[in-house]
Order: C-alpha cells, then sequence, then structure tokens
C-alpha cells in the first residue's frame, strides 16, 4: 500500500504540486515555532523553569483548561449526540449558534462574559454570595476558556456521533435496555475517540486562550497573559523562555492523550 | 399471537398501505417479497423503530402499537446482524439478558451452545465470518426472551453451507416454541421454514396462506409471476434400490417421482417449475425419468404462453407454448402424457 502511494505521488505532476504547497504550509507553521525554540539557550529555559511564577502560571493554565473541558464535557456530549441523531425546529440556528464563538474576536467575547458574571450582575452576585469570584479568580478563568472552545468539542463529539450506525442504537433498544443505557454503552463507546479528539481540542483551545481570559480574569496570570506581559514589559528575549517552556509542556501532553487516543477499539471507522 | 390490523407506515418517501395479518404462537411466518417491497420497513414498524400512522398491532392481545421499543419483547435480528463492534461476543449475547448477573452469564452461555458459537465467546465481531457473526445475532436477540422474533433476510449473506445449518437452527427455535416472523425474497426459504407465507408487493400483501396454497395457487398474476414455480409438493424422499447413487425417489399423495438428488433421505419438498414439464400424446422415450398419464383439468392463456393444468394423481402445470395446444388439442378432459427430467426436480429438506 505505502509503495503505491509512493508511486502514485511521484508519478503524478499535479500530486507533486500539491504535496510542495502542503510543504510550505507546513513550513509557515513550523518555522517560527522552530525559530523560537532554537532562539532559547537551555540556561535561559532552565533559569525560567525555576521561576515560581511562571510554573504557577503554566499550572494554573493547565488544569483550568482541563476543568473547563472537564465541566463543559458534562453537557456538552449530550447536547452533541442530540445535534447528532435529532430534528428539530431551528436546528441550523442552534448549530450556527455553537460555532459562534470561533468567529467572535476574543476580547470581545470578553467583554460579553465579563456582563454576565461580574458581581453587579444576577449569575456574578449569587456566585459571590456563595463564596465564587468569577472577575480576577480562576472560576472567570474557567468560564472565558470555556466560552471561547466548547464548539470544538460540540462539532468533534457530534461527528463522532453522526458516524456511528444509528442502527446500533436502535439493536440495543430492540434488546430492552432504556435509551440511557443505549447512550453509555453504545452511543459514547463509538464516538468516544472523536469525543477525545474534540477534548483535545478544546483543552488545548482554552490554554492558548488570551483576549477573554485578560479581560475577564487578568490575575492569577495564566501562561498565554504572562507571555504578553513579559513581553510589554521586558521584551522578546524575556517572553520566549516562557513561551517555548509553556509550549513544550502542551506538546508532551498532546502526545500522551493522543497515544492514549490511538489504542485499538475496534470501532468501525 | 401477533395480530397486525390495517397497519399503514409512512416512511422516507416509502409507504406501507394497510397491512393485515395474524402470526399464532406456533407459527414461522415468512414475508415474501422482491427488494423495495417494504418487507424491512413492515419489520421495523413491528419492532417500533418506525411510526405506524394508522392501523394497529397486538402481541399476545396487548396493544403495543405505540409501545416504546424496548418494552415491546420483540427480537429484532437484522439482514447485517449489527452487532456492536467494541463488545465481545459474550458481551453482545449478554447485552439483552434478563435476571441476575449469574442467570445472565448462564443464559448467554446456553444460546451460545444452542446457536453453536460458545468457542467465539471472547472474540470480537469484526474476527467472525457470516455465518458466525448471523449465529450471535440470533443469539443476542433471542437472550431477552423475546414473545416475538423478527428476521430480516438472516440467510442472504450466508454461503450455501452456513445457509443449510441456519435453516435448521431455525426450525429448531421454531419447534421450541418461538414464534418468527422472517422477511426474505427468497421462494426457498420460504418453503423450507415457513408455515405461512405472506406476498408482499409494493408495500401491501398480496396473498397470505401455507406455503402450499400460495406456491400452488397464486392469486394474481403478481403473485406468479414472482414465485415464479408452481408444482410444489410435501412428501417423503427415499434412496432408491439399484446402483442409481445420483437418483432418489419422492413419493407424494402415493405418487412416486424421481429426483437428482444427494440430500438424506427423509420428508421435504419437491419442486418442479412449469416450463420443465413436457406434455405428449404418449410416454415419450426420452431420459425423462418421470412419466404419468392424467387429465386435463384447466387449460389458461398467461402472457407467456399456456398453463395447462394436469390432473395425474395430484395437479401438476404445465407451461406450453400456444402452438403446442392447437397441435395436441390440450383441453379440459383430455388424456394425456407428462413427463419431467429428475434432473428438472428440486428437493428442499424440510
Amino acid at each position: 500500500m505505502k509503495t503505491r502511494a509512493r508511486h502514485t505521488l511521484a508519478s503524478d505532476p499535479l500530486s507533486l504540486v500539491f504535496a510542495a504547497l502542503g510543504g510550505m504550509v507546513l513550513l509557515f507553521l513550523i518555522a517560527p515555532l522552530a525559530g523560537m525554540a532554537f532562539n532559547s539557550p537551555l540556561s535561559d529555559l532552565a533559569d525560567t523553569a525555576a521561576e515560581k511564577e511562571v510554573r504557577a502560571s503554566i499550572l494554573l493554565t493547565l488544569w483550568t483548561a482541563l476543568a473547563a473541558t472537564t465541566i463543559c464535557s458534562v453537557a456538552a456530549v449530550p447536547f452533541a449526540w442530540v445535534l447528532a441523531r435529532k430534528q428539530f425546529p431551528l436546528k441550523r440556528l442552534v448549530s450556527g449558534i455553537i460555532d459562534l464563538p470561533v468567529v467572535v474576536p476574543h476580547s470581545a467575547a470578553g467583554i460579553a462574559i465579563l456582563g454576565f458574571i461580574a458581581p453587579n450582575s444576577c449569575i456574578g452576585g449569587t456566585a459571590e454570595r456563595a463564596g465564587i469570584q468569577f472577575v480576577g479568580g480562576a472560576a472567570g478563568i474557567i468560564v472565558a476558556m470555556a466560552f471561547v472552545s466548547v464548539p470544538f468539542l460540540i462539532n468533534a463529539a457530534r461527528d463522532g456521533f453522526a458516524a456511528a450506525p444509528e442502527r446500533l442504537e436502535k439493536a440495543a433498544l430492540t434488546l430492552g435496555a432504556s435509551p440511557a443505557r443505549v447512550f453509555f454503552t453504545i452511543s459514547l463507546p463509538l464516538a468516544w475517540r472523536a469525543i477525545v479528539s474534540g477534548m483535545v481540542m478544546m483543552w488545548a483551545r482554552g490554554m492558548s486562550e488570551f483576549g477573554a481570559v485578560a479581560i475577564v480574569a487578568y490575575h492569577p496570570i495564566v501562561a498565554s497573559v504572562l507571555i504578553y506581559e513579559r513581553f510589554g514589559a521586558f521584551g522578546l528575549a524575556h517572553a520566549r523562555p516562557v513561551a517555548v517552556l509553556f509550549l513544550g509542556v502542551c506538546l508532551v501532553f498532546f502526545i500522551v492523550v493522543r497515544l492514549l487516543a490511538r489504542e485499538d477499539t475496534h470501532a468501525p471507522r | 399471537m401477533l395480530r397486525v390490523e390495517h397497519v399503514h407506515v409512512s416512511l422516507d418517501g416509502f409507504a406501507l398501505h394497510d397491512i393485515s395479518f395474524t402470526v399464532p404462537q406456533d407459527s414461522y411466518f415468512v414475508l415474501l417479497g422482491a427488494s423495495g417491497v417494504g418487507k424491512t420497513v413492515l419489520l421495523e414498524a413491528l419492532s417500533g423503530l418506525a411510526p405506524i400512522t394508522h392501523g394497529a398491532v397486538y402481541l399476545d392481545n396487548e396493544d403495543i402499537t405505540h409501545a416504546r421499543i424496548q418494552h415491546r419483547k420483540m427480537g429484532l435480528v437484522y439482514q447485517d446482524q449489527a452487532l456492536f463492534p467494541h463488545l465481545t461476543v459474550r458481551k453482545n449475547i449478554a447485552y439483552g439478558a434478563v435476571g441476575s448477573r449469574s442467570t445472565r452469564e448462564q443464559t448467554t452461555i446456553d444460546l451460545a451452545a444452542t446457536v453453536g458459537v460458545a468457542h467465539l465467546l471472547d472474540r470480537r465481531p469484526a474476527t467472525l465470518s457470516g455465518g458466525e457473526a448471523q449465529r450471535v445475532a440470533l443469539a443476542r436477540a433471542l437472550a431477552p426472551q423475546p414473545r416475538c422474533l423478527l428476521l430480516d433476510e438472516p440467510l442472504s449473506a450466508l454461503d450455501i453451507k452456513a445457509r443449510s445449518a441456519m435453516r435448521a437452527l431455525l426450525r429448531t427455535l421454531h419447534r421450541n416454541g418461538q414464534m418468527v416472523v422472517h422477511v426474505t425474497h427468497d421462494y426457498e426459504e420460504a418453503l423450507s421454514l415457513a408455515t405461512h407465507v405472506a406476498i408482499m408487493e409494493n408495500g401491501a400483501i398480496a396473498q397470505i396462506g401455507t406455503p402450499m396454497d400460495v406456491f400452488q395457487h397464486p392469486t394474481s398474476e403478481f403473485v406468479a409471476r414472482f414465485i415464479g414455480i408452481r408444482n410444489v409438493f410435501a412428501g417423503t424422499l427415499a434412496e432408491e434400490s439399484g446402483n442409481n447413487m445420483d437418483i432418489a425417489t419422492f413419493t407424494s399423495a402415493g405418487i412416486t417421482f424421481h429426483i437428482m438428488t444427494n440430500a438424506p433421505p427423509g420428508p421435504g419438498m419437491m419442486l418442479v417449475r412449469s416450463e420443465d414439464v413436457t406434455l405428449s400424446s404418449s410416454c415419450p422415450e426420452s431420459s425423462a425419468r418421470n412419466c404419468f398419464s392424467g387429465q386435463v383439468t384447466d387449460v389458461a392463456r398467461t402472457p407467456l404462453g399456456t398453463e395447462v393444468v394436469v390432473d395425474i394423481g395430484v395437479e401438476f402445470v404445465a407451461l406450453v407454448s400456444n402452438a403446442s395446444v392447437q397441435q395436441l388439442t390440450l383441453k379440459p378432459g383430455r388424456d394425456i402424457w407428462l413427463s419431467f427430467k429428475a434432473s428438472a426436480a428440486r428437493f428442499l429438506e424440510e
């Protein structure tokens, strides 16, 4: 199979042109990151890693993005199943609304969220009385990250559910299973690969968020805000090691999660 | 007992019209029809997967027309099995089993043994052959102890050997009291398994009856054309004495026929296509091993030749040309010889 693919690529001029174009895109993606990594001496990276503020910032970013993903998945995954399986009025409008955070400028999203969770708002006031501080707190970071990244999870999970044969869910129903049991024992396992992929994407998108988080909760400081702050205050040389360190930590996590998700499930694809 | 009364179903531009039939508890009911006539839609409507717009379905006198799928106690076996790919064979079968954990485990083991997949319990569906997967699907559908088993073309994807074994298994299930509704486009399946047959045409039922009634006396041209075979006789196959290893005798209503078959002796059915039957004014000296004198009882023109019914002790149908009708002066009351080759007769084991 591999031999055939190589043969096709080599013998087809159009494929060669497309491959060259693809190479340029890859270069465009890799070059700035690689340049940043190569321009960061190991000694600088070690010094940066030793800074308490940097470690706390990266840790905060990791766990808040993970919390946003986990909390959202409780509602987003069943919602994705509804979108994949059911027809209802205004379904196209609902699908458009889901994609809204992707197209809204994230600073504008931050302003919108702030108005929603500020202490003088209904929700913000109630949360504050319950001891939850959104503005300037980790809870606010989680909300901002969730707002901008949840479309990635919903869309991936919806595609995963849609790709799983509905017939299998119907077969389970004819065997006497309740719809809830069918969801947890048939639908979820068959779509889990797409769901995990969507969760990884949501987590990644949450970690990389700057605009909305900076407006809702500049402090405690997450990695993207820290990088921006160091760049503004001290310049490129001081911002770059933090960026490289954060990038390295993210890469390790993503590779581990992707490898775990690659395990064979015997699911039909 | 399953009672279907004036059921209408409308689904994605396809409709079933005024479907009515009754399946007694001890019946093996076969819905026979060409592809696209609505057989699968009807099964889905019975199992609750397709909504019934008008009419009613009663199972053991309980109205299940709008009952939830999971409460119907209808076991459905899909044509392509629809096994859960992420579960082992054991977990597939156990999925619908009822009772305590130990009861469910025992049910799984017993059903696996019944359908002959006990050695496959820890395998995944992707590693099974078509016949094995079909057996697992059958065991899975039986695990919840359905009051009625619905089978959607269960033999169509199987090779000849697996098909024969599956037929035997279905017969055994039926003998053990399982009510079965089976859809197929294969008349041999219908003849070899059914106690009752319904022929479907364009979303409606064209004829219902016992297999012998329907096959010997089609009530419409569509049914006659669809089933394509008119000479169907129940009887017993026996080995022929002598050295004719490939020829067996088949006795029905006291008449003995010769059939080329290697099937083992036993009860079954003999099928002879009407176009393979020859009529002549005397018994011809030919390779035809079956030659009988009889009397013409009916002559009917069809779009393709003329059907002549000859009583040789049982009624036989021959399809002959209009020229032959004139040449042999075929009309009711005419004495005639009827012959066909042993190789033209097919035997279906019961």
